[in-house]
């Protein structure tokens, strides 16, 4: 079903809320993930307000849906959803980083409800989602496992043996989502280590392949929708994305993978996210 | 002398264990006819899982599949499961305190003839160095039984090293086995020798020697490496005229760095009989590789009798 104009602009406003929040947390003069984070703010609004079944107030329910960031260093996106759905109060976002806080560098399974497990290394998530899915056909239970990789982190290895194992054990419970952003730390992917072509590799692999825009909702939708309704094989989503998105001065900017903003630049991308 | 094959007393284990709770299941790297879980995959195949000859995937599926409740073993050769996989390891189970059970098949120098690429002698020194990592090395089949049923009782990370070869009996069903206790095999009253593994045999044989020669040995089983009860170690080691470590893994980072730390400041002559920072290699036999590594009876009477001496 089309998605209504209700829902798009909903949408909108709850992805351009989550990119607020992420530059809120870098806040000026101080490293942070903008440009991964950015990238996959509309799919994690997409799965988290539209096509995940969760519980924010029972965030360890059997029988939710899984959330794998794998590439953890995206996690102030994530911080940033479980926040606006109220796995813990929107204030917690101001400790970022500080001594103590729940909310690391990195994703941390056992500080902060709603996160699923420990990603940061690259390359383990998509195994640890594999894991789960198993898990739900043991137990002949309906829930799906996501996962986010990133197109440099795929170079990984172990991407590679849990794409395996994934299509020889018929997870088609499991969606993976490839955030295409196309840039990786130190550059464009087509010019430090390119690790296309992706569509024939993971067909190659036995995988269900679906290309979406990551950044149209209705698009999104789409390809999750068909993701689940697959059988017999794990789905791809090869989501083609902007790093930096929304950001205007940081769009398909190596310099923002993990960079600082001044305190010009965070106003402008402040107001660039105004509503 | 009875002697029994910890692997299969493992495998074994695991089936008995698997009937009674269905959350056990099992993740294996092609190596199911040596690590002996091919037992567990004849009686419950739907809770076996041949993960392939990739053992890094191998090891973060068992963190997801514990995440969701299972209770997971991942298997392979100790060199394997913990120095190739030490990062999933570390990020993917033990940050999170998640509960998988860790094998060490074929560890220290038992996969004698393979040489050094297959033996692990590592890999207690690398899981000991992981926060919220237990390590066990059973020292017999009877307590080999011991420690996987433990390991399935206590909730969280546990790595657990065992012998490829026959081993004779050291201990009674009626010991009890708990998670961070040595236990003394034999009693004596001059030294003290802290052992694990196959090298507690090689001790006893060595005490039975010195009491001829008038050397009273206490011989202490050390199988629980993390945690251990450092008071327990330092009650064991108390009044002695000195205190012997012996193990098949490297001298940095083992039994014999545990005890020369839990013992430090202490006026107490210590040596230390481990793998002296170097790798292993192909022998026709076990106990000629051992014998190489000054790792047997023969290295333990010796040292014991240049202890008494001092």
């Amino acid at each position: 079903m089309p998605l209504t104009e209700k829902q798009i602009k909903y949408f909108e406003l709850t992805a351009r809320n989550l990119r607020r929040k992420i530059v809120t947390m870098i806040g000026p003069d101080n490293p942070g993930h903008l440009g991964g984070s950015c990238s996959i703010a509309d799919i994690l609004t997409v799965l988290y307000f539209h096509r995940m079944r969760h519980n924010p107030a029972d965030p360890k329910w059997p029988g939710r849906d899984r959330f794998i960031l794998s590439k953890g260093h995206a996690a102030l996106a994530l911080y940033s959803v479980l926040s606006e759905c109220g796995y813990f109060p929107w204030e917690e976002l101001a400790t970022i980083k500080h001594l103590g806080s729940i909310l690391q560098g990195h994703p941390d399974m056992l500080k902060v409800p709603g996160i699923e497990a420990n990603t940061g290394s690259l390359g383990q998530g998509l195994s640890i989602a594999c894991g789960m899915a198993m898990a739900g056909k043991l137990d002949k239970s309906d829930y799906r496992v996501y996962c986010i990789m990133g197109d440099g982190e795929i170079a990984e290895g172990q991407i590679w043996e849990a794409s395996m194992a994934a299509s020889y054990y018929k997870l088609d419970n499991l969606t993976a989502i490839l955030d295409k952003n196309r840039v990786m730390a130190t550059g464009p992917i087509t010019e430090r280590y390119d690790t296309n072509p992706h569509k024939e590799k993971w067909l190659a692999n036995n995988w269900f392949v679906i290309e979406a825009d990551g950044h149209n909702f209705s698009d999104i939708v789409d390809a999750l929708e068909k993701a689940a309704s697959n059988t017999g094989k794990p789905t791809l989503i090869i989501a083609h994305t902007v790093k930096g998105k929304g950001i205007p001065f940081a769009e398909g900017k190596a310099a923002f993978h993990n960079g600082i903003m001044n305190k010009e630049q965070y106003y402008e991308a402040l107001e660039a996210l105004k509503e | 002398m009875v002697k029994q094959n910890c692997r299969l007393v493992y495998g074994k284990t695991l089936v008995e264990l698997g009937t009674r709770n269905e959350r056990i299941v099992v993740l294996e790297a092609d190596l199911g006819k040596s690590t002996m879980t091919s037992l567990f995959q004849e009686v419950f195949p739907e809770r076996y899982f041949e993960m392939g000859i990739a053992e890094q995937n191998m090891v973060s599926t068992a963190a997801g599949l514990a995440i969701s409740g299972k209770i997971p073993f991942v298997n392979s050769f100790a060199v394997f499961s913990t120095g190739r996989v030490y990062d999933q390891i570390r990020q993917s189970i033990c940050l999170g305190k998640v509960n998988v059970k860790i094998m060490g098949s074929s560890c220290g120098l038992s996969d004698f003839s393979d040489g050094a690429t297959h033996q692990g002698i590592e890999d207690i020194a690398l899981m000991r160095v992981l926060p919220n990592m237990t390590v066990l090395a059973p020292v017999d089949g009877i307590e080999t039984k011991k420690v996987i049923e433990a390991a399935v009782d206590y909730e969280g990370p546990v790595y657990i090293r065992l012998n490829r070869n026959e081993i004779p009996d050291m201990t009674c069903e009626s010991d009890k086995f708990l998670i961070g206790m040595p236990s003394i095999i034999r009693q004596g009253n001059d030294i003290t020798v802290f052992a694990n593994g196959y090298m507690v045999w090689e001790a006893m044989k060595a005490a039975i020697t010195l009491e001829k020669e008038g050397i009273s040995v206490r011989v202490v089983n050390v199988s629980s490496l993390k945690p251990v009860n450092e008071i327990a170690i330092r009650d064991l080691s108390a009044g002695m005229k000195g205190i012997i470590t012996i193990e098949e893994h490297s001298i940095i980072g083992g039994l014999g760095s545990l005890i020369t730390f839990i013992l430090r400041g202490w006026p107490i002559p210590i040596e230390c009989l481990a793998i002296n920072d170097q790798f292993g290699q192909s022998a026709l036999t076990y106990e000629s590789l051992l014998g190489y590594y000054h790792l047997n009876e023969k290295e333990v009477v010796k040292t014991a009798k240049r202890i008494i001496s001092y």
